[in-house]
């Protein structure tokens, strides 16, 4: 009997044994994509399926360079499709200026073979714009205040303002045919209606190399090739996609062959990754990716205790980040100096940068007046402990091993760190509305090139008052500073925008109301059989270029 | 009957009301709001955007007068949308709650059938070698954590022998023949479904063995055996059936708990069940779908427990539903 059903259980193993072509391949990554909509919000595990199935009007690609997708050629000021006007009179006194932009759209057809055109451009504006639509930032949308459609696939577009980025268009399309008739009937339902949730297999919602076919909420996400795709020809003609969310799991997938490639986006750890590389490096070629994910720790300047810079910089000085990276990264994370990446065409190498120098530390905190050490604990003459607390986001085992790491340096110069580690809401919560008491470690997703005014600039402190917008959470505020982010955002020189940006890092890396950490590397574990997967290390993944990607044994 | 269930329907009504109230306003007072969220994740979010979607959301009203417009859509059958997926909350829990009650109803079944005869043996053998490794085994079901137990078998079932895959859900392939399908959704679910029944098994044996044990030392069955009723006949003729109304209430409450339960188990097998939903939906203050996920685990509870009740008229002739009925 025993053997019967032994032999029955081999049977269905020998029957549901995977049966996979080389012209399939099965992906996983630890995200479940929330609301497929690529207006409604930004979610990184739904823009690394949404990149294959459609393209953005211009991306950053793997040289950190601005590159066309849907348009045919850049808009740049040299080649004349960018200009800066003279906007009329709004009323206001007039003589602002401006800037206008020339489109011209690649012959693209939606997975239904309506081609893509401007209409599809100006659908996608007025839902961005609208109050009611639910667009999370509609900021991109409203500057573009006027939109002239010359045909099908020519329009230009008019920004109520002269900035740098003009021509980093990161809009992604909607596809009005389908649903501007959902948009039109009740805007306010928009959000709830859209046929990217309510009929997501629809195959007019993609024009790019793939198309969904099937959705598991929670499980998978199956594309196959879009026959409209009008660019290179994809080498799979299904992809799969799991959703496994614990990264142990998801190893023991790809180990067991269950799944081919994990997202290095959205995958493994920098730990895990370490250790797997060690383990199976014949098999798989592990590409520790620079991204422009920024750890810092934010320092809470109406704490007294951080007032004075001379802390912020001692705290600094007396932290070995050299040491941290090589014992806890295998030294695969840069060192980050301010908030510009060292990869970063604006990153400026005067600033002042700040190695570990404990006997500097100790100088430093003995000039802002913390000379009387009790149990180890600097105090200053009114008796005040110099006991701060470090915030952090619990559940993130790296980055409680660099906090207890940093508690046990500071100490050696006589600050008392206390670490609090609080769930990821909990703590987003605190940041938004400034409720830390000392330091707040985490880190910032940027693009190249960005100025960081969300998160320098004086206006972008959050208050009651403006709703706990803005990313200033230290509280920051230095005129200069201000003025050369201002600066820095409309002047399209590139040489002056270049001093510019020195500027920043210069005045920031002097007032350090920011401790830069480390440039966070994304570990790619690649099978040796894939070819063609080049992680980008931008918030513009990799997966915009799946059509490359192809499986040589 | 009737009317006991009548009765019963109506507390369950009553329980259910107030719970939606407290888990609504459990959720609304905890730290932060989606909008908060949306903030800290884009950068070029402006304080306009903000208001606009906090008026948008309805989240700019005062916690009761949203529970409010919330309950009064709820009992119109419009239990609202979720904010992650921007689908109807039923929509996005029923295909979940399906995967969570195949998981966990097989784990149930499998569990039970096996805990009730092996409790009911040790407590015969009691202090035998038997009962010591029985125990032994017990402990260690109970003692293991369900993500290590889970990562033991993916590694050993899925890595090293390659027999069953280490997670997911069953991917049909088009124009496989229906054994061929069923195979794969069986090979998929056998990894979740014996962690969950490892985890359960020794928690149920102790249950039964120590029901049985008490129930063995009652003077019936100190009366069955003197008037030479065989120990078959003892056992599973008078003992048995006395032993099963606590072991019941027990099951009954932890299969109520399984549907929000399971999600260690869920996770680590991305298995896409209601406990992985709910727990996201918390993370991710997605007041509609944690509340309607709590309140569907909460319902399964109280139903479970009513069946339990039910089963205890079933199982022992003395109990009845009447005013003064269990």
């Amino acid at each position: 009997m025993i053997r019967r059903l032994l032999s029955l259980v081999f049977a269905l193993c020998a029957l549901a044994a995977p049966a996979r072509a080389k012209d399939e391949l099965v992906l996983a990554m630890t995200q479940t994509p929330g609301t497929w909509n690529p207006l409604i919000s930004s979610m990184l595990a739904k823009s690394l399926i949404s990149n294959m199935t459609a393209r953005p009007l211009t991306a950053w690609d793997a040289n950190w360079k601005l590159v066309c997708l849907v348009c045919t050629e850049l808009p740049t000021l040299a080649n004349g499709k960018a200009r800066v006007i003279d906007l009329p009179d709004d009323g206001k006194g007039g003589g602002k200026k401006g800037m206008e932009i020339d489109i011209e759209l690649r012959d693209m057809r939606w997975g239904d073979g309506v081609p893509v055109t401007a209409k599809d451009v100006a659908f996608t504006l007025e839902v961005g714009r609208h109050p009611l639509s639910g667009v999370a930032s509609s900021e991109a949308y409203k500057r573009i205040i006027k939109f002239d459609a010359r045909d099908d696939r020519h329009f230009t577009m008019t920004i109520d303002r002269v900035t740098f980025d003009y021509n980093s268009l990161g809009l992604s399309l909607l596809p009005a045919h389908i649903e501007k008739p959902i948009f039109d009937a009740n805007p306010a339902e928009y959000r709830n209606k859209t046929a990217y949730d309510t009929d997501l297999t629809n195959p007019g919602l993609a024009f790019g190399p793939f198309r969904i076919v099937e959705s598991v909420p929670g499980s998978r996400i199956v594309l196959e090739q879009n026959p409209t795709w009008t660019g290179e020809k994809p080498h799979f003609k299904r992809i799969v996609v799991r959703i496994i969310e614990n990264t142990a799991a998801l190893e023991a997938n790809l180990l067991s062959g269950n799944v081919d490639y994990i997202l290095g986006e959205l995958g493994l750890s920098l730990d895990q990754a370490l250790a797997f590389e060690k383990r199976h490096k014949d098999k798989y070629n592990v590409v520790y990716k620079p991204a422009l994910i920024y750890e810092h720790i934010d320092a809470m300047l109406d704490n007294p205790l951080l007032t004075d810079k001379r802390v912020r910089q001692a705290i600094l000085l007396a932290i070995d980040r050299k040491a941290i990276s090589e014992k806890l990264f295998d030294g695969k994370q840069p060192l980050a100096h301010g908030p510009i990446s060292p990869l970063d065409p604006m990153f400026s190498p005067v600033a002042r940068q700040y190695p570990y120098a404990p006997a500097d530390a100790r100088r430093f905190l003995d000039e802002a007046g913390f000379t009387d050490v009790r149990n180890g604990i600097r105090h200053n003459a009114k008796g005040e402990r110099l006991s701060i607390e470090i915030t952090t986001t619990a559940g993130n085992r790296v980055r409680e091993q660099v906090a207890q790491v940093i508690q046990s340096q500071l100490r050696q110069v006589g600050v008392e760190l206390r670490i609090k580690a609080e769930p990821p809401r909990i703590f987003s919560e605190g940041l938004n509305r400034r409720n830390f008491g000392g330091l707040a470690m985490y880190a910032w997703v940027q693009q190249p090139e960005g100025v960081p005014r969300s998160t320098l600039h004086s206006d972008e402190i959050p208050s009651a008052k403006n709703g706990w917008s803005g990313q200033n959470y230290p509280g920051y505020r230095n005129a200069e500073m201000d003025k050369a982010l201002d600066d820095a955002e409309r002047e399209l020189d590139e040489g002056k925008r270049r001093a510019l940006f020195a500027d920043i890092q210069r005045i920031h890396a002097d007032d350090l109301p920011v401790l830069p950490l480390f440039f966070r590397v994304d570990p790619f574990v690649i099978p040796k059989p894939l070819k063609g997967v080049v992680p980008t290390g931008t918030l513009n993944s990799s997966t915009l270029w799946v059509e490359q990607w192809r499986w040589e044994e | 009957m009737t009317r006991y269930l009548a009765s019963r329907a109506v507390g369950m009504l009553v329980t259910l009301t107030l719970m939606s109230f407290v888990v609504y306003v459990l959720i609304g007072l905890m730290p932060g709001d989606p909008i908060d969220m949306m903030i800290a994740g884009d950068p070029k979010m402006t304080s306009a955007d903000a208001a606009r979607l906090r008026a948008l959301y309805g989240l700019d009203k005062p916690l009761v007068e949203r529970y409010l417009a919330w309950a009064l859509q709820a009992v119109q059958g419009n239990f609202g949308y979720s904010r992650s997926f921007g689908q109807p909350v039923l929509a996005v829990l029923g295909p979940r709650l399906l995967n969570t009650l195949t998981l966990a109803g097989l784990a149930f079944v499998l569990s039970a059938g096996i805990a009730l005869p092996l409790g009911i043996w040790a407590a015969a053998h009691l202090r035998s070698r038997a009962d010591y490794l029985i125990n032994l085994l017990c402990f260690a079901g109970i003692s293991a954590p369900p993500f290590w137990l889970a990562l033991l078998l993916i590694t050993l079932f899925a890595v090293f022998l390659g027999w069953l895959p280490a997670g997911g859900m069953a991917d049909p392939r088009p124009g496989a023949s229906w054994i061929a399908n069923l195979s794969q959704q069986l090979r998929h679910l056998a990894l979740p479904v014996l962690t969950l029944t490892l985890v359960q098994l020794g928690a149920y044996t102790r249950f039964m063995r120590g029901a049985m044990i008490e129930v063995l030392r009652q003077d019936f069955v100190r009366t069955a055996r003197a008037k030479g009723a065989s120990e078959r006949r003892v056992m599973w003729g008078h003992a048995f059936a006395n032993a099963l109304a606590p072991v019941l209430t027990i099951l009954a409450l932890s299969f109520g708990g399984l549907l929000s339960g399971a999600v260690i188990t869920e996770t680590m097998f991305a298995w896409p069940g209601m406990g992985k939903a709910i727990y996201q939906a918390i993370l991710d203050n997605d007041y509609n779908l944690a509340l309607v996920g709590l309140l569907v685990a909460t319902f399964a509870t109280i139903l479970g427990n009513l069946l339990a009740d039910l089963a205890y008229v079933w199982i022992d002739p003395r109990v009845s539903l009447g005013s003064d009925g269990p």
